[in-house]
């Protein structure tokens, strides 16, 4: 192992317990200078799509409705994510005052938290910080209040037009976009839908000022991020780091020694063979392999003890069944891509048929409804075009 | 009225008639009953004035809503890559012999349900299961062995 060359970070995950004091001193502001500053800090969305978060609350903020709502998307259900889980058990304040700074900007009464079915053991937990922050709220004179929607088991719900389906009481199916959530989210109405991390970011925003968090990372990716640190690494956990290191950074850190592959951003994201970690550089704006896309924070290690047709056997098998099964591309798509690979691993199909795959692959990227559909591409290109002999032989 | 018709009727009353509080609804029929049957499901759409194949199409989408029955205690273990890649094959070979069935079936006895899952969001503690909502992480087939007996024990106790 290497010597530790990166720095660790510890603005999500310190408790300062200083809630009511930021609350107070943020609430008398006006809602333009929290806009400003917000979007000055650089603040991107958490959950993978990286959207500006000042810009989003914006927007909703401008569009008339009747009622407003915020909710903290706590479905994470990417495989390599878990950092939502422990921010929410760790430091759930941070993103609670989040969520009340956001309410009072836009003119919500009503936020939800929408938490996964998997983690409905924080539930006990979370009822009662919601208690102590419902009457905080109240000795700071906000009308807003927080309540949990539980998930039932469906990583499609993740996605935000989908999630706000799913607390309609209909199947989790992704809604055509535009509209957006700003214009119409939960039940048609303006709605901010923020990840877990994205709204303790504001918190501390809220504390230090922005430039402390523009301070932090390069060029268009700002602040800090949790990354969710999983496979062939002898310290897997969670890790808050700045943006812009390179891959290969984070692999003489985290790495067993022996990587031979980082999956970047779960499932839907991208696999990084050996040769291009040091081109690869982490954040939103990376241009040579894809890491400039959504990614959550997963960064699973392969060793090359690891087959990599196993490894994309398995993401397949995953998109197959969280599917919603709403669009032919994804629907079909996903099942196909999945015999596809088999057929060509036993033989039944010439090599060749893994082109076809890929062209398969592509076109569920532009035809697919929404990121599920759209995002298969990302690992299955990246895997069969960097290890295409492991997928024949 | 019929026990179902009561359960469903006092859910509604906590959670609301609205269509936000199908999911809400369809979760404590989960927790009280283990499964939804179609008998809950159409008592639910009666319930809440909307019709019985939006209750049927609701229920079957959630991989946590079971719509046929399950033991009392549902195994979910955690089938994605790095669960995977830790042994969770192992894991479930053992909960098979322990339980003395296979992936995807009942116990005779009605208690435990074994199911794989995907991703549990314990990726950095695999591998993981849930016994309902409990999360079980860091497994090893002698750990299995332990949590099984503990289960089996304390229902042992309450009968």
């Amino acid at each position: 192992m290497s010597k530790k060359n990166l720095k660790r970070l510890d603005l999500i995950f310190k408790n300062e317990f200083d809630t009511e004091a930021i609350l107070a001193k943020t609430l008398v502001r006006s809602h333009d200078e929290i806009i400003n500053d917000l979007i000055s800090s650089g603040l991107k969305g958490r959950g993978g799509a990286g959207f500006p978060t000042g810009l989003k609350w914006k927007l909703t903020a401008d569009n008339p409705g009747d009622e407003k709502y915020v909710i903290c998307n706590a479905d994470e259900g990417e495989p390599g994510t878990f950092k939502d889980r422990e921010i929410l058990s760790s430091v759930p304040h941070k993103v609670l005052a989040g969520m009340a700074v956001c309410a009072k900007i836009i003119g919500a009464k009503k936020g939800f938290i929408y938490l996964r079915g998997e983690y409905k053991f924080l539930v006990p937990e979370l009822n009662k910080i919601l208690d102590e922050f419902h009457a905080l709220l109240d000795k700071l004179d906000l009308a807003f209040r927080v309540a949990i929607f539980l998930g039932s088991g469906a990583y499609i719900c993740g996605e935000e037009s989908a999630l706000f389906e799913s607390m309609e009481g209909k199947r989790g199916e992704p809604r055509n976009k535009p509209p957006f959530p700003a214009q119409k989210g939960y039940k048609n109405m303006p709605t901010v839908i923020n990840n877990v991390e994205t709204l303790a970011h504001t918190y501390s925003i809220f504390k230090y000022g922005p430039e402390k968090f523009r301070d932090l990372g390069v060029k268009d990716s700002r602040g800090s991020k949790v990354f969710s640190v999983s496979g062939d690494t002898p310290i897997p956990g969670i890790y808050e780091l700045e943006f812009g290191m390179t891959l290969q950074k984070f692999v003489d850190d985290f790495g067993d020694g022996d990587a031979k592959a980082v999956q970047v951003g779960g499932a839907s994201g991208f696999c990084v063979p050996r040769k291009k970690f040091s081109k690869t550089v982490i954040g939103y704006q990376g241009k040579l392999t894809g890491v400039s896309l959504p990614t959550g924070g997963s960064m699973m290690i392969f060793n090359s003890s690891r087959s990599m047709y196993n490894v994309l056997h398995n993401y397949l098998d995953f998109f197959v069944e969280e599917s919603c099964g709403q669009c032919t591309p994804c629907r079909v798509g996903t099942q196909q891509l999945l015999l596809g690979v088999e057929a060509v691993k036993k033989g039944e199909k010439p090599s060749s048929y893994l082109d076809k795959l890929l062209d398969l692959a592509e076109t569920m990227r532009i035809t697919a409804k929404c990121g599920l559909g759209q995002s298969v591409a990302n690992s299955f290109s990246s895997i069969v075009e960097n290890f295409r002999e492991e997928m024949i032989y | 009225m019929s026990e179902v018709k009561q359960m469903v009727k006092e859910l509604a009353n906590q959670y609301g008639r609205s269509n936000e509080s199908l999911l809400p609804i369809l979760q404590g029929i989960v927790t009280k009953e283990l499964h939804i049957s179609e008998e809950a499901m159409i008592e639910v759409a009666r319930e809440l004035d909307m019709s019985a194949a939006q209750v049927y199409g609701t229920a079957t989408f959630y991989s946590f809503l079971d719509t046929r029955p399950t033991g009392k205690y549902v195994i979910r273990v955690c089938k994605t890559i790095t669960c995977m890649m830790h042994g969770k094959n192992q894991i479930i070979r053992e909960l098979e012999n322990l339980l003395k069935i296979r992936l995807g079936e009942t116990t005779h006895d009605g208690v435990f349900t074994l199911l794989e899952t995907n991703c549990l969001g314990q990726c950095h503690k695999g591998p993981a299961m849930l016994i309902n909502e409990l999360p079980f992480t860091e497994l090893t087939p002698e750990k299995v062995r332990k949590i099984i007996i503990e289960y089996r024990n304390r229902e042992i106790s309450a009968n």
